[in-house]
């Protein structure tokens, strides 16, 4: 039986634009803020998941990319990854990274620093990305955020695509940080002493 | 006759909700954000549910 699309079905196009436009100007790295927020929102306000369970564009590329491509392999992942400590783990570590990626971009605005026109993938590789942005379009520490920010965009997408190839298409949605923690904030709000 | 139905794991399902969205009977809804959970009455034991679940949280019981 064929379920009727909705609207929210095809916010993947968003997320693909997203990732897209960061190759031309980096500033758009921004508009990520609202994956960021959006989710928190809705969980802390309504205490549910329905932006993973309907508006994540993110998962539904994933699943696109996987089910209608066929570039999944649809095996089981291992249960490493399905475990509670390696997806809090994972959280936490995402959340290190991420505030010393703010405390870079607080380095540019105090001074202390210069402006780097680049991209850093899996917190590691340095990737030249001065081809996204003209020096001096924008106060320096907006720069560094958006190169920052879609540094972890891009990283997380690169993580999710290669556990889509090798696990089931959304094997992302088992780690990924922002349903972790959103899943917590239910949990929280709901007062469950659930497991 | 024993049916087969969906069990979910709970302690597993990290409400993702990729199994909501292939269930061809509107039989799972998220619980509180926290977990999916079955209508055992609506389930019909097809098995598209358990194929989605990235983490295998989903099992066919004969109960
Ligand atoms: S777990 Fe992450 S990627 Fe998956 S639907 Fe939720 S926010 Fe999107
Ligand atoms: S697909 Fe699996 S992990 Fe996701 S909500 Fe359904 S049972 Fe839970
Ligand atoms: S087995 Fe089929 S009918 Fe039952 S919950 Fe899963 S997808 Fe729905």
């Amino acid at each position: 039986m064929k379920k009727k699309f909705m609207w929210y079905d095809y916010l993947w196009i968003l997320s693909a634009l997203y990732l897209i436009l960061g190759f031309f100007n980096i500033l758009f790295a921004w508009l990520g803020l609202l994956c960021f927020f959006i989710p928190l929102i809705i969980s802390i306000v309504r205490g549910n998941k329905s932006y993973c369970n309907k508006y994540c564009g993110r998962g539904q590329l994933f699943s696109l990319l996987g089910n209608k491509c066929k570039l999944s392999m649809n095996k089981p992942l291992p249960n490493f990854i399905k475990s509670k400590w390696f997806r809090y783990g994972f959280l936490a570590f995402f959340m290190i990274m991420f505030f010393i990626m703010i405390f870079n971009t607080y380095l540019v605005f105090s001074g202390a620093s210069d402006l780097k026109e680049a991209v850093t993938l899996l917190w590691t590789f340095k990737v030249p990305w001065d081809f996204a942005y003209t020096a001096g379009t924008v106060t320096p520490w907006i720069a560094q955020f958006a190169f920052g920010f879609y540094s972890i965009m891009l990283t997380s997408t690169l993580l999710g695509i290669i556990t889509m190839i090798f696990f089931k298409p959304r094997a992302w949605c088992v780690y990924c940080p922002m349903g972790t923690m959103t899943q917590l904030i239910c949990k929280a709000k709901a007062g469950t002493s659930k497991e | 006759m024993p049916k087969r139905k969906a069990f979910i794991n709970k302690n597993i399902c990290v409400a993702c909700g990729c199994c909501l969205k292939v269930c061809p009977k509107n039989a799972i809804e998220i619980f509180k954000g926290i977990y999916a959970q079955t209508h055992d009455d609506k389930c019909v034991g097809c098995g598209l549910c358990a194929k989605s679940c990235p983490a295998d949280a989903i099992e066919l019981t004969k109960n």
